[in-house]
């Protein structure tokens, strides 16, 4: 078996007598695409925020690339090669869409300490994000305000921004969310090719989306994982039928 | 000797530090309750302030004076609060803090222009205005006790008006959630207009009551503002507790730092140099309090991280 | 040039022109008039950095402007006494040239903006304009109490310092150098702006989670700026000192602080030539009002009043229009 890229082990988060995450183990393996799903309250957000640095865990490691991450802030993390995309685009909305993604390639090129030449003159830094932009499908827009963007696009410039970042795994939470079924067939599209870049660990709510994608998914139920497996075994598990899949998809 | 002068100090102290609550007490709901950072909070001070000294003037009764303020200093709030403050509640900081700085001014000056730029005197209450003698034979100003025994009496007003009545409800569920009290059917507007007389009342009061043993003069208002913004920094933003504990603390602080840092430079150094750098550092001694509460807790002791 | 471009360019030359029309009327009032408007101007294009493109509502900015004003008088009295400013295992002398005054001015008020920011950096929103704030009374009642240098009355310097090939005591002169360093300052925070760092600054103040998430740390970019920030307004503080001949503890007033704001969002917040016009329009208002009323600054109020809830965007906002995207 393949070393895991990204390893959480036995994680716990408990906000007073509420146990977000209860002893949250799982792996995400170099090349494959690992969903965690889970109903609404699940602590999916919980995870996710201390999987990318945003929250710390009360007890347990998160081991990224080999290195201990736990005690990361989220620009520590990011720079030791986790592409996080959010739920609700977070996105620099004044500037245009190129700046977006060049800011991004700033990022990467630790370059920032620098006060004299204008940035958007970077050939390397441009050509990056223009690469980025490129694959996303942005190109023609990359001289709009993002604030000016329409939904979809604030997504797809999203994932374009973590491109720039080559990251070794990407963090997604919930791409899909709000995008109709035309964007979201798009979408799932753009992600399964993505797999040849990095693994990427998806949180997601579209189950159309995840059975498609997923080589593996793990299910999220009052803060405890209570099944991991392909898609065929989380279809077939009682256990999860019973708590989740049963009221939403039919199998 | 020492141990009196002590004393005397810590009621000094708490008394400051009480009208300081006040203050405070009205800033913290504001911005608990809407969001709003109020700068022209000082303004209210100095209104209550400037009427209770016109009224005394006028009828030479101090209850009338004190009411003078409170109504003055509500009324003055919920006017500003229906033409200016409600325009400012789904800006951000900047704004607030540029349109309540311009309050500022039209209020500073305005009141210079009405006024004039001389001090007026507000004399404390004939009934008031000996020493009295405390268990162990203190001698205090009974005007100050008086002060701290209005300003504790507010301070547990306060707490019962938030925590029993229909109105404090309201006021704190105003603080958890600001979308659910407009489902709930509650007036938000008019809520927010009380809120705010409420919170200018207290800052008039305070400025009358202070105003009686210092001067009442235009620009009276902003150091006391900045004091309560350390207070409520010290304190929590948005908590009323933290308000009261930030309150004496700072009070405290600035008194006994003014009295017993320059002694115990004293104790090492020539007199004049200890006093002189005895109460430079005392004037910096509630800031650094804040500082080190900032280090330790980045929003306050009693502030809730958002 | 688009028409931001225009309104930049007269908003720039009107301060020489002004100066120069009146070095041909003889009118030095007026000259000196203009150099305090530039000197004004320098500080709030300092609090630009800060404010403008990194959304810190510092309302202490104070500090660094009588930090800078301080810088000046101390070195200069300390000149015009002949008493050496240390004596002990060294000796430090005071100072009447400019250049020196203007480093110390530049360097403590950096110190003083990165222990403060370091402080108050790790709060935010209304937390960081009442610890800025706070500070900022701190160093004025600070001065107030300090003995040495005045306290309460502050400090005087009987002849302007001194400049290599100038002679500073002539108004056009002082003027020329004032506006020298106005446009250096505007140069160096242009090509800021424009720079990686000015990119990932002005992106750390739309969306702080987004800049984390390319692995840089908002809280670094923060304090970087708001040092340059204050040193920047430190600068301004010595002009403005010797401008005057004069240093006391109102430079340190939250009153000022909360002028340098007025400047910036008055002229047009996050633009380069914001401060410069809101500085000249406020030093304009002030001269023509104060002739008016003497009570002028209710109208100031009510002006800047009308402004925040009518006219946002400023001066040059409301000329120019939406902020283009340049590269």
């Amino acid at each position: 078996m393949t070393e895991p890229l990204l390893q959480i082990k036995g994680l716990h988060k408990s906000f007073g007598a509420l146990r977000a995450t209860d002893d949250v183990s799982l792996t995400l393996l170099p090349g494959e695409i690992h969903a965690l799903i889970g109903p609404n309250g699940a602590g999916k957000s919980t995870l996710i925020a201390q999987v990318a640095g945003g929250l710390a865990p009360n007890a347990g490691q998160i081991v990224f690339d080999g290195v201990d991450v736990t005690a990361f802030g989220t620009a520590a993390r990011a720079r030791a090669g986790l592409g996080r995309t959010f739920q609700i685009s977070a996105l620099a909305m004044e500037f245009t869409v190129l700046q977006n993604a060049v800011l991004g390639a700033l990022g990467a090129s630790r370059s920032v300490w620098r006060f004299l030449k204008p940035v958007m003159r970077d050939a390397e830094m441009r050509a990056q994000a223009e690469a980025a932009l490129d694959r996303v499908g942005l190109s023609d827009e990359a001289q709009k305000r993002t604030a000016d963007l329409s939904h979809g696009q604030r997504r797809l410039l999203e994932v374009a921004v973590a491109l720039t970042l080559a990251p070794k795994a990407f963090l997604m939470d919930e791409p899909m969310a709000g995008l109709g079924a035309e964007g979201s067939k798009r979408m799932t599209t753009f992600l399964d090719s993505l797999r040849a870049d990095a693994p990427i660990l998806l949180v997601e709510h579209d189950m159309d989306a995840v059975f498609a994608l997923a080589d593996r998914i793990s299910v999220l139920v009052y803060g405890q994982i209570i099944a991991t497996g392909t898609a065929d075994e989380i279809r077939a598990n009682p256990e999860v039928r019973s708590a989740y899949l049963g009221e939403e998809v039919s199998p | 000797m020492t141990t009196l002068l002590l004393i005397e100090q810590v009621l000094n102290g708490l008394q400051s530090g009480i009208m300081l609550f006040l203050m405070a007490a009205g800033l913290t709901l504001i911005f608990g309750v809407m969001g709003l950072i109020n700068l022209a909070h000082g303004s209210l001070y100095m209104i209550g302030a400037f009427a209770a000294a016109a009224v005394a003037g006028a009828t030479g009764s101090f209850a009338l004076a004190l009411m003078a303020s409170l109504a003055a200093a509500a009324a003055a709030g919920a006017i500003v609060e229906v033409t200016v403050i409600r325009r400012l509640y789904d800006r951000d900081h900047l704004d607030q803090v540029l349109a309540t700085f311009a309050l500022i001014l039209i209020f500073s000056e305005g009141t210079r222009w009405l006024f004039g730029s001389f001090p007026l005197y507000l004399d404390v209450p004939a009934a008031f205005a000996g020493p009295v003698t405390l268990p162990g034979g203190i001698q205090y100003p009974a005007y100050r006790l008086l002060i701290i025994a209005v300003g504790l009496a507010v301070a547990v007003g306060l707490f019962l008006l938030i925590a029993r009545t229909r109105i404090g409800i309201q006021i704190r569920a105003g603080e958890s959630d600001r979308e659910m009290i407009g489902a709930l059917g509650v007036d938000i507007s008019r809520l927010y207009t009380i809120v705010f007389a409420l919170g200018a009342a207290l800052a008039g009061l305070a400025g009358a009551l202070v105003g009686a043993i210092q001067s009442v003069q235009v620009g009276m208002g902003e150091p006391v503002l900045i004091l309560a913004f350390v207070v409520i920094v010290i304190g929590g933003i948005g908590s009323i507790k933290g308000a009261l504990i930030g309150a004496l603390l700072v009070g405290l602080t600035d008194t006994l730092g003014g009295v017993l840092l320059p002694l115990a430079f004293g104790l090492f150094l020539d007199p004049a140099t200890a006093t002189s750098i005895g109460s430079s550092l005392a004037s910096m001694a509630i800031y650094i309090l804040m500082a080190v509460v900032l280090i330790y807790r980045p929003t306050g002791l009693y502030g809730v991280a958002t | 040039m688009n028409r931001e471009g225009l309104i930049n360019a007269s908003v720039y030359l009107a301060l020489p022109v002004l100066a120069l029309a009146a070095l041909a009327l003889d009118e030095p009032f007026t000259i000196t008039l203009a150099t305090r408007a530039a000197i004004l101007a320098l500080a709030a294009v300092g609090l630009n950095l800060a404010l403008g493109l990194g959304g810190l509502v510092s309302l202490g900015h104070a500090v660094f402007f009588g930090l800078g004003g301080y810088a000046m008088g101390i070195l200069a009295s300390h000149a015009q006494s002949y008493a050496p400013l240390y004596d002990g295992w060294f000796v430090v002398e005071g100072t009447k040239s400019m250049p020196v005054i203007w480093l110390v001015a530049v360097l403590s008020s950096a110190l003083a903006a990165l222990i403060i920011g370091l402080l108050s950096l790790r709060t935010s929103g209304v937390y960081f304009i009442m610890i800025t704030l706070a500070f900022g009374q701190m160093f004025y009642y600070f001065s107030i109490s300090w003995p040495a240098y005045g306290g309460e009355d502050g400090l005087s310097i009987y002849v302007r310092n001194s400049f290599p090939g100038l002679n500073t005591l002539d108004p056009i002169q002082f003027f020329a150098l004032v506006f020298a360093l106005l446009s250096l300052v505007l140069w160096g925070m242009g090509r800021i702006a424009r720079a990686p760092f000015g990119l990932a600054l002005s992106a750390a103040r739309q969306n702080a989670a987004r800049v984390e998430t390319v692995g840089l740390e908002p809280f670094r970019l923060r304090l970087v700026a708001f040092v340059i920030s204050g040193a920047v307004t430190g600068l301004a503080g010595a002009l403005f000192a010797d401008l005057n001949r004069f240093v006391s503890p109102t430079m340190f007033s939250w009153q000022m602080s909360g002028e340098f704001i007025v400047f910036v969002v008055l002229g047009g917040i996050g633009r380069l030539f914001g401060p410069v016009a809101g500085a000249c329009l406020f030093v304009l208002l002030e001269h023509t009002l104060s002739g008016v009323s003497e009570f002028w600054l209710v109208y100031v109020g009510a002006i800047l009043l009308l402004v925040v809830l009518f006219a946002r965007g400023g001066l040059i906002g409301s000329l120019a229009g939406r902020e283009v995207a340049d590269d």
